[in-house]
């Protein structure tokens, strides 16, 4: 555990590297992803289209969606967040427009009918109601950029993974389990932290007259 | 380098079939043991509502562990090669399918399983007859994420000598090699893909056999 | 044919009993009705029959033997058990549901099809139409009925009911409730049978268990409870016109007198009620009626006054229902 100690500075830099990685790489998705889906809730056949783009995307693994962009980007952070965004957007889209389509009819036509104008109608009706089903989406999606992240290690990206593939080439372990160890946690704690968003922002029941 | 892209796989046929079968064969040995370990164990804590909460738990913990985590803490447990890489991918399968089945298993109506005990099924042959017919959607719906998840993560059985169509990227980096490394990457995709179509199209066919609303 | 002796359940944490000391003889071959408000300790009861739930206290014996002493699920399989929602294997066609007992009891192939195929007839599905049908395919009445010919399939000489009709609307739920009570008295079943509607339990009771808060109110004919209610609680239960309810039990044939009914009175079938004759009589402003049978041959009259006579008549008098 001396390494540990010691250098719990490095440590702490590249969990500051993965971290940013991670955060811009969400943000740019959501960006993207908020308008996609959106604008696709109820349109089906736009829907089917993003989905199955989208979905296409997601089925590359991680490394070789890297190595594949090697050509056209070269190594480092910017690869790295274009795989991460291009990765999310299938998730995110898919939930924000499951989340929109679950908010029932009645509630909207009460909001019509109140005089709500679409666009103030989405801001504060629909989007709020949809929000737990987006939450459940960049909960998902999180995780799986901190995981993604990991890898981009090996494209010069940074990150924690990089104090993994360190330990590997050293063969040190020390340096394998911290890094390793470190990942799981952030990726764990995001998880819950969101977890805990998400039960928040659902309605209390009771509310809900559905089931 | 298009074109050498093109011409690799012609040209390096054994290493790309090698590789190939080397990826299948630790996805399918650890989908393998990771649905003979998690499916009776889903069954299992339906029937244990204490252990059920601590081990679903588990579960949700182990299914958010990066895979790469999930590989590389085996080194300094089981070395490297073929071992670590496998019990680390069946590791990293087993969450879907457990939560899957323990889920789709309770979700069972429960006015069917009433029925069924009260006329006089013991609960084995409640769990084979009645539950897991049912609940079968759900379950193979595990299984084919595990799958999924499984044949992407075992890209990153390269780094810890597990081989692999990973290999070819990491030795196509090693070497700057650009043709290996894309043929890799792209060998990969289409995998992750082929693995996506089949257990989709499998799931279709589940789904068409069950001809009860 | 079925015995509650001392019958209790307890739950722990929870106060009142939900059965407590429930002692219920049960003759063979007769239908007993558990009813009572929700919460009451009938469904429980009935559930501790085949051992769905275990009593606290107190022993059930059926046919002489304690149930405690048989296997729970070989005992199952020979007791008949019909839920309200049916609870219909969705995966299975209806044949195989019918089938399910006697296939667990190991029956030969041959002898189990020929019976689905006879339970099916006996509860009004044509067999060629139903046999490979599956229960989504079903109405809510439909399902009813091959929930009973499964219930029907292994022969058992016992059967146990909970809300069996509940699940259908009224309409169908009456047509249901003649035709089941006509063939389980063919077949001379033993059954327990709980309810929370009082019509149902009349008409298809022989005896009504009427329990509250888990304790067992009165056990007796219908029309022995509509005639004389232990207290002020079950009279409440059975309702402020449990004077009519009573007069549904008898028809106008079993009451007509020989004196031919003056001209001009109205015409009544022999099956007619009297609750149903009392208002045809009421409505037509006469005060007696002409009773005839399927023929149209006249049988005598009903008047109002031999109506009033068998309302305060008591009730070992005029007969069971």
């Amino acid at each position: 555990m001396s390494w540990t100690f010691e250098n719990y500075d490095r440590l702490l830099a590249a969990l500051g590297e993965h971290i940013v990685m991670v955060a811009s790489a969400l943000a740019l998705s959501l960006a993207i992803a908020l308008p996609l889906g959106i604008w696709s809730a109820r349109r089906p056949r736009i829907y089917a289209a993003t989905i199955t783009l989208t979905g296409i995307l997601y089925t590359v693994p991680a490394l070789a969606l890297f190595a594949l962009l090697i050509p056209v980007m070269g190594l480092g952070t910017g690869p790295a967040v274009v795989a991460l965004v291009l990765y999310s957007l299938l998730i995110l889209v898919r939930n924000v427009a499951a989340g929109l389509r679950a908010v029932p009819p009645e509630v909207i036509d009460a909001a019509d009918g109140m005089g709500f104008a679409p666009a103030r109608r989405l801001l504060r009706v629909e989007l709020p109601l949809a929000m737990p089903v987006i939450v459940a989406g960049i909960r998902i999606a999180l995780v799986m950029q901190i995981s993604v992240a990991t890898v981009a290690a090996y494209i010069s990206a940074g990150g924690l993974g990089d104090i993994i593939f360190q330990g590997i080439t050293q063969d040190f372990n020390e340096k394998i389990i911290a890094g390793a160890v470190l990942t799981s946690l952030l990726a764990v704690v995001a998880d819950e932290t969101l977890r805990l968003l998400e039960r928040r922002l659902r309605p209390p029941a009771g509310l809900t007259d559905a089931g | 380098m298009l074109a050498e892209t093109l011409r690799w796989p012609g040209e390096h046929q054994r290493v790309l079939l090698e590789a190939t079968l080397r990826h299948l064969e630790l996805s399918l040995a650890a989908l393998s043991v990771a649905v003979v370990v998690a499916l009776p164990l889903g069954i299992a804590l339906t029937r244990a509502p204490g252990a059920a909460g601590f081990v679903t738990g588990i579960a949700n913990v182990l299914r958010t562990i990066p895979s790469l985590a999930l590989l590389v803490l085996m080194l300094p447990l089981l070395g490297t090669g073929y071992l670590p890489a496998m019990v680390a991918l069946t590791v990293y399968g087993v969450p879907a399918i457990l939560l899957n089945t323990y889920a789709g298993v309770r979700s069972v109506d429960a006015d069917i399983v009433d029925a069924a005990r009260g006329q006089g099924l013991s609960d084995r042959q409640i769990i084979r007859r009645i539950e897991i017919p049912l609940a079968l959607p759900v379950m193979f719906a595990g299984i084919r994420t595990a799958a999924v998840q499984i044949v992407a993560a075992a890209t990153l059985a390269a780094f810890v000598g597990g081989g692999g169509l990973g290999e070819l990227i990491t030795a196509g980096m090693g070497t700057l090699d650009f043709p290996e490394l894309l043929v890799g990457a792209l060998a990969v995709a289409a995998l992750a893909a082929a693995t996506e179509l089949l257990f989709a199209g499998l799931e279709r066919g589940i789904a068409g056999r069950r001809r009860a609303s | 044919m079925i015995r509650l002796e001392g019958v209790t359940k307890r739950y722990p944490g929870v106060s009142r009993p939900a059965v407590d000391h429930l002692d219920l003889d049960i003759p063979e071959g007769t239908i007993c009705v558990l009813i009572g408000p929700s919460g009451c300790g009938k469904t429980t009861s009935m559930r501790m029959v085949n051992r769905l739930i275990e009593p606290t206290a107190g022993r059930i014996l059926v046919a002489g033997e304690d149930v405690s002493g048989t296997d729970p699920v070989r005992l199952r399989r020979t007791i008949g058990y019909v839920i309200q929602q049916v609870g219909l294997f969705p995966h299975m066609s209806v044949a195989e549901n019918v089938a399910t007992v006697p296939a667990l009891l190991g029956w030969p192939k041959p002898r189990i099809a020929a019976r689905v195929e006879e339970m099916l007839t006996l509860v009004g599905l044509e067999p060629r139409e139903f046999l490979r049908r599956f229960p989504g395919e079903l109405s809510g009445g439909q399902r009813q009925r091959v929930g009973v010919a499964r219930a029907l399939a292994a022969d058992p000489p016992v059967m146990l009911m909970d809300e069996p009709f509940g699940a259908v609307d009224p309409i169908v739920r009456e047509r249901l409730q003649s035709e089941f009570l006509a063939i389980l008295r063919r077949l001379r079943k033993t059954i327990i049978l709980v309810t929370h509607d009082i019509d149902e339990a009349i008409r298809m009771g022989d005896r009504l268990a009427l329990m509250k808060d888990g304790l067992l109110m009165q056990y007796d004919t219908p029309d022995r409870i509509l005639a004389t209610p232990r207290d002020a609680f079950v009279a409440e239960f059975l309702g402020i016109d449990r004077g009519l309810k009573r007069l549904a039990l008898v028809t106008a044939g079993e009451a007509a007198g020989p004196s031919p009914a003056p001209a001009g009175s109205p015409r009544i079938a022999s099956v007619t009620t009297l609750r149903d004759a009392l208002s045809i009589l009421l409505t037509e402003g006469a005060d007696a009626a002409a009773v005839v049978d399927a023929d149209g041959a006249s049988l005598g009259s009903l008047t109002l006054g031999a109506i009033r006579h068998r309302l305060a008549a008591r009730a070992d008098q005029s007969g069971a229902g």
